[in-house]
């Protein structure tokens, strides 16, 4: 392990038994776990090279049991990271080895569906997926759509702002989520927000998106449903080089179309996905761009044709039209089981997810097959192309040697180009500990303060998720100070009225 | 009065460190055109930012544009639109309502008000399109978030609190937002002589239909008298309008409002407005013109509610009966504007315990100096949020140097 987890409390692990005991109190029977045994599913999450057994684990189902067992963490200074269904692929629900991991796997109940305002109201644990499948029958969806939607939890999709391949039309979670309730580390519940299309006061609901579990737990969500489009087609287009398919999808957007989703996979990915599904893609193109137009069909079909004439015009050298739902289907299924898809290819892969300008992707690619050859390792690239997200899974063996860090090596030395070619190291993802230590490659140590001191307004001690997100802790009064300098205004030769 | 003008963002911070030291509080101003809204604050101070006005990068296949916080929105727009491009949260413009100079006043006043018009029920508002920032807290310190790309999960996304808080948080110097494909046509059904609550179950039909209605307002008859301009133009006297907005493809935008008015059929046959009428329509909706600071209601106090969009239409209704007021809906009934007579407290009182009765917000958006003295302008928020809010507010500007008192009344933020 090369992250450095903040060093266990002795105290805290001193006192194990009779936490665990306090804890029982709260939560009855199962839901306090602490045998080493059982605790194994919760060691890791979709970061899957780091594990760390918690010191208990505890699975509330009731908002007040959360209430009740963050209190009890605080008054005694004991950390706390929240789990949902811990397919995080940043670490973010690493367990810490003298901290509660607090899963809220229970709270499975769709509480309200309110199809007039468009909203409905869960619990953080119920799937990204179930919340869709509640409102299908009515013709309605939630649009974000991560490809681990069958698993991960709405609460894990806010902590992350979790994003799919139709965010680029429909928005991330935070464009998608009405309101919450949040119980702060002190036990506080707060209520944000609810079926209104815009909340009073500080945006405290867009910033709580995103947060990665530092800034407290959710324990109720609202988010937005939209009615499904009437149609969707999509087109599979192929190309001998990967600058013509960057040229292709910058022209359809500046073209004015903004696709419902539109993806790219180059030749790797490609042989992967196709050896897995067998969904007839060319085998003998660089590079693949699905594109997914939605809307009445007279628009699709309209849209269709023009995105047709750019992607000829930009090169192409195959392109199939999706004919039936089926075919369209057909087409995604590559590109959805793309991960596995590589699983097969190599015994392990590092995903990563960072985000450039769409105009830099030729470039970005070139620079990955460079380090490809310096690390000897594999790549194969999926990329949410119309948004500039990349996904380069990293191919490596962990029983190799030496192999894994030469993977991360690889990993940090791609999302430096990202932020290098102006971009940002994680598009979807969240930092969690993956990027953690990359933080000051894109920020300052100011801007990392500011972050720093907004955490200290929800956990004032630190207890929430430590060790995630920021590569240096800083205790809050430090933070807080106000350094002042002078009575006088130094600023003479600033132009005045 | 002192009014400091800087020249660039270290100038920005040069002053704040300043105030800071001098524990004198700053009055933030763009362009000046929203000065009349919120708290009245206790500050001569001013830190004036229209000299920070260039476009510092803008990139129409990426869909980002940078530009620093001073420069005039009516400047930007013309320039994204220009490459067919639009800003599609609708900024409003306050200068009608307000009675100010014609003008949209600065990109970083309409980030920190964010009162986005319209599309907001398709598109969002300033929150959604603010993509990254750099601004100066009050620590006096320099501070970006966010990127210059549009998805990124990097960090604590700090542009969501800059959006819409009024310049009590940061000074923006610099902002990175989204720009969006302007829509090649656009249409509107128009929907003659229902009451409030019948209005109210249309749109919440368009809305919940899969023809992606991009504006869904209604404008009681009697809301409408004496109302000129783009309005007037189409209005019948009073008789109530409902308008249905959609964009797309010329194409698209025709099919669906077929199918629109097919589905809203039992509402009474609907009129179509193409695309210019239907532009200046909804203009008029965005920029309140009904309510307008030389219209007949001039002396009136203005209230913005925000209320679950399915209860709007029963909400308004009462609200318009009660207090002999005005109301106009946008947002599908989700966003009512109310112009009500004047008493004392411009109603605060009553307006505020029922829309909190359901689940909804108001905030007071033109009423004298002496009225906004008395009550609470931005609604007040329940013991645990505000106290959230104020330590939220700590956390950038410990000193409360930034636009003091202009949220919470008599307080800091
Ligand atoms: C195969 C695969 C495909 C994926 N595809 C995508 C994709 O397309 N797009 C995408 O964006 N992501 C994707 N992910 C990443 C992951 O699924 C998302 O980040 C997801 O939102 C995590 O949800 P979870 O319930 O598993 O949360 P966890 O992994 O359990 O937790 C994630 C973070 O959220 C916090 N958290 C969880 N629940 C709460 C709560 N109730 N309150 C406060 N904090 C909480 C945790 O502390 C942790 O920091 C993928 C992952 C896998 C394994």
């Amino acid at each position: 392990m090369t992250i450095q987890m903040p060093e266990p409390d002795a105290s805290v692990l001193a006192r194990r038994d009779e936490i665990i005991a306090a804890l029982r109190e709260i939560v009855p029977g199962e839901g306090v776990i602490s045998s080493a045994a059982e605790m194994v599913p919760y060691e890791s999450d979709g970061l899957m090279a780091y594990r760390q057994p918690p010191m208990v684990v505890v699975l509330p189902s009731t908002t007040k049991q959360v209430s009740q067992v963050l209190k009890y963490c605080h008054d005694n200074g004991i950390r706390v990271v929240p789990r949902g269904a811990g397919t995080s692929l940043s670490g973010g629900a690493l367990p810490l080895a003298d901290g509660v991991l607090l899963g809220l796997g229970k709270f499975k109940r769709i509480r309200e569906i309110d199809f007039d305002n468009r909203a409905v109201v869960v619990e953080p644990g119920v799937t990204n997926l179930a919340i869709t499948q509640a409102v299908e029958h009515a013709g309605f969806y939630y649009a974000p759509d991560p490809s681990s939607q069958i698993a991960c939890t709405i609460g894990g999709n806010i902590a992350e702002n979790s994003g799919g391949v139709h965010c680029l039309k429909y928005g991330m979670t935070t464009n998608n989520v009405l309101g919450c309730e949040i119980v702060l580390i002190t036990g506080e519940i707060i209520k944000i927000g609810g079926k209104c299309t815009e909340n009073a006061g500080y945006d405290l609901m867009g910033v709580i998106t995103g947060s990665e579990g530092l800034l407290g737990v959710i324990t109720e969500v609202t988010v937005r449903i939209l009615r499904k489009p009437e149609t969707a087609r999509a087109l599979m287009v192929g190309f001998a080089e990967i600058e013509a398919a960057g040229r292709c999808v910058a022209e359809i957007i500046g073209a004015g179309i903004i696709p419902g989703g539109m993806e790219m996979m180059d030749k790797p990915a490609i042989h992967a996905a196709e050896a897995f599904v067998h969904a007839g893609y060319p085998l003998d193109v660089e590079a693949l761009l699905i594109i997914e137009l939605d809307g009445p069909g007279v628009e699709v079909d309209e849209l269709i044709a023009r995105v047709e004439t750019i992607a000829q015009r930009c090169g192409s050298t195959t392109c199939q039209i999706s004919t039936s739902e089926q075919q369209r289907l057909l087409f995604w299924a590559g590109r959805k089981a793309a991960f596995p898809a590589v699983g097969r290819i190599s015994p392990d892969y590092l995903c990563m997810d960072g985000t450039i300008p769409r105009g830099k992707l030729p470039e970005a690619l070139a620079r990955i097959r460079q380090l490809s050859e310096k690390y000897q390792l594999g790549v194969a690239n999926v990329f949410h192309a119309g948004d500039g997200n990349l996904h380069p899974l990293i191919l490596y063996d962990a029983n190799k040697p030496g192999e894994t860090d030469r993977a991360e090596a690889f990993g940090a030395d791609i999302l430096r180009v990202c932020v290098e070619l102006g971009g940002v190291l994680t598009g979807e993802h969240g930092v969690g500990i993956e990027k953690r230590d990359l933080m000051p490659e894109m920020f300052s140590e100011i801007d990392l303060v500011q972050q720093q001191r907004l955490k200290c307004a929800f956990d004032a001690d630190g207890l929430l998720n430590p060790g995630k997100v920021f590569p240096t802790l800083h205790r809050c009064a430090e933070l807080g100070r106000l350094h002042v300098r002078g009575g006088k205004l130094p600023f003479a030769d600033i132009p005045r009225f | 009065m002192d009014t400091l003008k800087p020249r660039d963002a270290q100038d920005v911070e040069q002053a704040v460190r300043a105030a800071v030291a001098a524990e004198q509080p700053l009055e933030i101003v763009g362009l000046g055109s929203k000065r009349a809204i919120g708290q009245p604050m206790a500050t001569n101070a001013l830190l004036d930012l229209s000299a920070l006005n260039a476009v510092v990068n803008y990139e129409p296949n990426e869909l980002i544009i940078t530009v620093q916080s001073g420069a005039p929105l009516d400047d930007v727009l013309s320039l994204i639109d220009s490459r067919n491009q639009q800003l599609a949260f609708e900024p409003i413009d306050t200068s009608a309502l307000l009675g100010t100079a014609a003008q949209r006043g600065s990109i970083g006043g309409m980030i920190a008000s964010g009162l986005a018009g319209p599309r907001r029920i398709k598109a969002g508002a300033a929150r959604d399109h603010l993509l990254g920032a750099e601004a100066v807290s009050g620590f006096g310190e320099l501070f970006k978030t966010g990127g210059k790309v549009v998805k990124n999960v990097t960090g604590y996304d700090l542009c969501k609190l800059l959006a819409g808080s009024w310049g009590t948080l940061a000074v923006m110097t610099e902002v990175t937002l989204k720009v969006m494909p302007k829509p090649e046509a656009e249409r509107t059904l128009l929907l003659r002589g229902l009451d409030d609550v019948a209005a109210g179950r249309a749109m919440t039909a368009a809305l919940g239909s899969p023809y992606d209605v991009s504006g869904a307002a209604h404008l009681p008859g009697s809301a409408l008298r004496g109302a000129g301009g783009a309005l007037g133009a189409i209005g019948k006297p009073e008789q109530s309008m409902t308008l249905l907005r959609l964009e797309g493809t010329a194409t698209s935008a025709a099919h669906r409002a077929g199918s629109l008015a097919r589905l809203l059929a039992d509402y009474g046959g609907a009129e179509l407005l193409e695309d210019t009428s239907s532009a200046a329509a909804w203009a008029a909706i965005r920029d309140v013109t009904p309510f307008a600071a030389d219209g007949p209601r001039a002396l009136w106090p203005i209230w913005r509610i925000v209320c679950p969009p399915a209860a709007g239409g029963a909400f308004g209704q009462t609200l318009a009966r009660d207090s002999q007021g005005e109301v106009i809906y946008d947002w599908g009934g989700g966003l009512i504007w109310a112009a009500l007579p004047p008493v004392a407290d411009a109603n605060a009182g009553v307006l505020r315990k029922r829309v909190e009765a359901v689940g909804g917000h108001a905030m007071l958006i033109r009423a004298p100096e002496e009225t906004r003295r008395a009550v609470d302008v931005f609604h007040p928020q329940p013991a645990g949020v505000a106290a959230l809010n104020a330590r939220v507010k700590q956390s950038f500007d410990p000193k409360h140097i930034l636009n003091r008192g202009r949220m919470v009344r008599g307080t800091a933020s």
